[in-house]
């Protein structure tokens, strides 16, 4: 079975707790705080202010720039503040607040659940529909849509991959968006085709998902345009670059090479439906599934929930947090990040909520290192994390840089198989951020 | 017999054929240095802590030695008395400073500043700093992980284990600088030092709005402008929510300090205002 | 609600190695070798096994208590694998205050000065025995005769690489099976590759070691050895490579000394540099040298190369040409 070349480790994916339960939807929150950075890139200028009333998918703040995305209203009512608030991590960032009165939606907006195969838009109409939708990479990374369809001068697209892997363990919100939207999928995979002008899509699945793997080749028939690839379950299999490699057997160089730079775009499952709904129902994205899962949740649950509404909402719909020690995260237990305030609101990143409990949701205690060479093994970029978080605690920033440090991905293979528990990766995390911040000081002086 | 002498004639001559090559060698791979750079290093402190912007004392040494002006350069460590010796070696106008401690900005000890969560991430606070607030609900106070007391050659700042925070040992800092670096939420300021170490320094960064800061913590600077008003001397600004005593203008007559209604102004080997008496100059 | 949170960056959930896990399963990994060495040599063998690890355990808790007065780690099993791997590479016969003088080179010289586990350059179990085989060396090659009936007067005392060291190219009582499954005199934990060959394949499966380490350093033996044999002309181009991997410490210095975790390289390109180098010394030293056995020196040898392969053997990097 396909796979990516170097590295990797296996975590047990316990999707069984989340992967049975149909997507349900999750109540409307009275009050919504919309943070205005729900993306790579600069945040999003705020459109309305205090007083305003607004309606569901109307625009309320917009792109700052090419990279960047727009952000519209998730409920109706009206906007009671334009404020910095802390977010998920405390940190104070700059968000609309919006009471909810009742569920006015925008005309605009095709709410019927007809499916809308025929698509004739060119490729720059569809590109603009997707940047006015505030489209992003739903996958967790938050790129936004529009600047990774929009092909650079020089480069040409060969092959589109559609991102369904979802090796983050945990996590079943894009699987069951492939099983229950396929259609819209399939229907989203062929517009984003049109719009970087590709006759080939893969849709990559990992093995521990033959249900959606069949059940898209069953959509897709006898077509030949989109086949579906059953990749080998190993993390991290849905990072781009491992990606890339498992379909097409093309490494991506080192940055700054783009997955373009191959003939590669990939988008994820998600991002493939959002996109759907938003070239042919004019649904901006607003909502978005959210898995609420963890070995203490009594109900985990798949969420279809409306950007803004608070985590623990979230937490207490599926049975509420048990007792005692835990740690809520945003996104799976692999590159997820820890609440420290868990009135954070679902931002359109966010795939899922694990919650880890008792032991599991502290650390092991650290012990010094054997040189047993597992980090190097796991490693899917091929970099030598021991060395690096080495380098990173005595601050040796260029010897970083000449081993390679920008190639990380912070997939944290490193840290998770360290028989000595060492936070390799909290390191080698803050070296890269270091080296990144050094390169783009100097490449502004040139 | 004759081995003993052949034994010894071969060691000599190697010695000597050793000697010979090592006489040319080292002519040939000499490296022509200014011997003042030798003297002018040997003046300075020699803890290389770099507080002076160089990797090390022969960096500044150099640099003093090759500069004609070099009132830009200056050691923290060995003072005004160093420089000035080595200005008067070199014959070039001392550069001056007023001598500085390092202050840190923060009085959110374990019970004012109540814990809202714990971190168990990798004992650093570059790392928890760029990965969340902290432990507090505060976002711009001391997370007390010591990233500073790494930085400090001098062993002059520590983590006080019942408050939580940094603090400064003023009778060793030498005001070098690098735990102001070294501190990524940026509390740490170099103020003027006083006499016997006196101090009055407003120990509070937040930018938050009253409100909020009130409620993070009861140290805290909430904005109030009490004491930017009671200042005869116009050194204190309230800015973004934070008061600020400038050092420079700041005279340590005390108003600001009974003014203050959290106590987030510091006041350290002084005693408390009773009532209206004469600035007395310090100094 | 009572909670108390977490935070702390990703990733959130841990593999089950753990450094106890590993050193648990290479002391696992030996005891097929140590039982065919109770069964070849009789029970002398356990009591130097117990008073090997006893030392070595008690060395290291005395020298992190009140040397070094840091935190004491000998929980984490690493004592009791030098302590046993030490043993395993002493004659059956040997006194037991031999054993604790090795026990101190071993983690007195060769690990704790250079700051325990992890940052020792040579493997203390190799550095002790070949201090052992320096310092005492009647007492470390005067091997006894394996007791079991049939296979008793295999080789009479001497291993079967001291024997073939007099006689180069004299196999007439070369014995493959015998070896192979323990009759051979020698340390006594090298005496049977039929159970240090379990042990590796118990290694291999737990995912302890990979792979690189022991086929580079038996295959690179095996080929000299071929090459050697063949200008000797006849059977001896496959006889002369297969005694000398049953031969002597060949497995179990290619499966559990040189593949020791501390000092042996990072990545595989290294490791199999480190391999080939170990075999070729080996090979030169029990052909040429002056002792029988060559492969502890030349782990020895190849570990004071690990930090220089470090350096220079990178892991070949994703998306690099």
């Amino acid at each position: 079975m396909k796979t990516f070349p170097i590295g990797g480790v296996h975590p047990s994916d316990n999707k069984q707790w989340s992967k049975g339960s149909a997507i349900e939807v999750m109540e409307l929150p009275d009050v919504v705080n919309i943070p205005l950075a729900q993306h790579i890139g600069a945040p999003a200028t705020a459109i309305v202010k205090k007083g305003d009333s607004v309606v569901v998918g109307q625009k309320i703040a917009e792109a700052t720039g090419f990279m960047s995305a727009n952000i519209h209203a998730p409920i109706s009512g009206t906007v009671t503040a334009v404020d910095m608030q802390p977010n998920g991590q405390g940190l104070r960032q700059m968000m609309i607040t919006i009471k909810r009165e009742g569920d006015e939606w925008d005309e605009a907006i095709d709410r019927s659940t007809t499916l809308v195969t025929e698509c004739n838009l060119e490729p720059k109409q569809i590109i603009e529909k997707i940047k006015d939708a505030g489209i992003v990479g739903m996958g967790g990374a938050t790129f936004p849509t529009h600047v990774k369809l929009s092909i650079p001068d020089g480069k040409r697209a060969e092959i589109l991959i559609i991102n369904g892997v979802e090796c983050e363990p945990y996590l079943t919100s894009d699987y069951r968006t492939m099983l229950e939207r396929g259609q819209e999928l399939i229907v989203g995979t062929r517009i984003l085709m049109r719009a970087i002008g590709v006759t080939k899509a893969v849709i990559g699945v990992e093995a521990n998902k033959p249900d959606a793997v069949a059940h898209l080749q069953q959509i897709i028939g006898t077509a030949t345009d989109i086949t579906v690839q059953m990749l080998k379950t190993q993390y991290p299999q849905g990072g781009e670059k491992q990606l890339i490699a498992a379909v097409t057997s093309r490494q991506v160089p080192p940055p700054p090479a783009l997955p373009i730079d191959v003939g590669a775009v990939v988008c994820n499952a998600s991002t493939a439906v959002a996109v759907y709904e938003a070239v042919q129902k004019n649904k901006p994205l607003i909502e978005r599934v959210v898995t609420v899962t963890g070995a203490a949740v009594p109900q985990p649950k798949n969420l279809l929930t409306r950007f803004g509404t608070p985590v623990e909402a979230m937490i207490a719909k599926c049975g509420g947090l048990a007792e005692g020690d835990v740690k809520v995260i945003n996104g799976g237990p692999m590159m997820g990040r820890a609440l420290s305030n868990i009135a954070m609101p679902v931002m359109k990143g966010c795939s899922g909520i694990t919650i880890m409990v008792g032991a599991a949701a502290g650390r092991g205690v650290e012990s010094a290192c054997i040189k047993c060479a597992k980090c190097v093994e796991a490693c899917p970029m091929g970099l030598e994390p021991y060395l690096l978080s080495k380098q990173a605690k005595k601050k040796a920033w260029d010897a970083m840089e000449a081993n390679d440090i920008t190639s990380c991905i912070e997939c944290g293979c490193c840290q998770f198989t360290c028989p000595a528990n060492i936070p390799l990766l909290d390191y080698v995390r803050l070296g890269k951020q270091t080296v990144m911040g050094i390169i783009r000081a100097r490449n502004m002086k040139k | 017999m004759t081995t003993l002498i052949y034994t010894i004639l071969t060691l000599c001559i190697i010695g000597v054929v050793a000697a010979v090559v090592l006489y040319f060698v080292a002519q040939k791979f000499k490296v022509e240095e200014d011997p003042r750079i030798d003297e002018t290093e040997k003046m300075l402190p020699g803890a290389n802590c770099g507080g002076c912007g160089f990797p090390g004392c022969r960096g500044l040494a150099t640099a003093l030695v090759e500069s004609d002006d070099i009132s830009a350069l200056y050691c923290s460590v060995g003072g005004d008395e160093c420089m000035s010796k080595i200005a008067d070696y070199l014959g070039k106008a001392a550069p001056k400073k007023e001598p500085q401690v390092a202050t840190v900005r923060c009085g959110g000890s374990c019970e004012k500043r109540p814990r809202t969560n714990t971190y168990v991430g990798a004992t650093s606070c570059a790392i928890a700093s760029s990965l969340y607030v902290g432990e507090t609900g505060c976002a711009y106070g001391c997370l007390g992980y010591g990233d500073c007391v790494e930085a400090c050659a001098f062993d002059a700042i520590h983590i006080n284990p019942e408050t939580g925070l940094a603090e400064v040992d003023a009778d060793k800092c030498t005001a070098c600088g690098a735990c102001v670096k070294a501190c990524p939420k940026g509390i740490i300021e170099l103020r003027k030092r006083w006499p016997k170490n006196r101090a009055i320094y407003v120990s509070c960064v937040s930018k938050d709005k009253g409100a909020v800061t009130m409620k993070a913590c009861k140290a805290g600077c909430i904005g109030c402008r009490k004491c930017e008003k009671v200042c005869e001397f116009g050194a204190i600004t309230v800015e973004n929510n934070v008061a600020f005593i400038d050092s420079t203008k700041c005279r340590l007559c005390r108003k600001c300090v009974a003014e203050c209604p959290t106590g987030a102004i510091r006041m350290i080997g002084l005693a408390p205002l009773v009532k209206k008496e004469e600035v007395k100059e310090e100094k | 609600m009572a909670n108390r949170f977490f935070v702390s960056p990703a990733p959130h959930v841990h593999s089950d190695y753990s450094t106890v896990r590993l050193m648990g399963d290479v002391v696992i990994a030996l005891l097929p070798a140590l039982m065919v060495s109770v069964r070849v040599f009789g029970w002398n063998v356990l009591a130097i096994t117990t008073v090997s690890i006893a030392s070595c355990v008690l060395l290291e808790y005395l020298v992190q208590k009140f040397l070094v007065k840091g935190p004491v780690t000998v929980n984490n099993l690493s004592a009791v694998v030098t302590g046993l791997l030490l043993a395993m590479n002493l004659p059956a016969n040997i006194p037991l205050w031999i054993v604790v003088v090795g026990a101190v080179v071993a983690i007195g010289v060769a690990k704790m000065p250079f700051g325990g586990l992890g940052k020792n350059l040579f493997n203390p179990a190799l550095a002790a025995r070949v201090f052992l085989l320096i310092a005492y060396p009647v007492q470390m090659t005067s091997f006894p005769q394996p007791t079991i009936n049939g296979f008793a007067d295999a080789y009479s005392g001497a291993t079967p690489l001291g024997a073939a060291k007099g006689m180069l190219v004299n196999f007439a009582d070369f014995d493959a099976l015998g070896m192979f499954t323990g009759a051979m005199g020698g340390s006594f934990g090298e005496v049977s590759a039929l159970a240090l060959l379990l042990g590796f394949a118990y290694l291999l499966m737990r995912k302890v070691i990979s792979w690189h380490i022991p086929v580079a350093v038996l295959g690179t033996m095996a080929v000299f050895a071929a090459i050697y044999g063949a200008t000797m002309g006849g059977a001896m181009i496959w006889q002369f490579p297969l005694f000398h991997l049953l031969a002597g410490g060949a497995l179990l210095g290619a499966i559990f000394m040189a593949t020791d975790y501390v000092t042996s390289p990072m990545t595989t390109k290294g490791m199999v540099i480190y391999g080939i180098g170990i075999g070729v010394i080996t090979m030169c030293i029990r052909l040429w040298g002056a002792y029988p056995e060559g492969m502890s020196f030349a782990i020895l040898i190849m570990n004071s190369v690990v930090p220089l392969i470090n350096k220079y053997v990178k892991p070949k990097r994703f998306g690099v040409k």
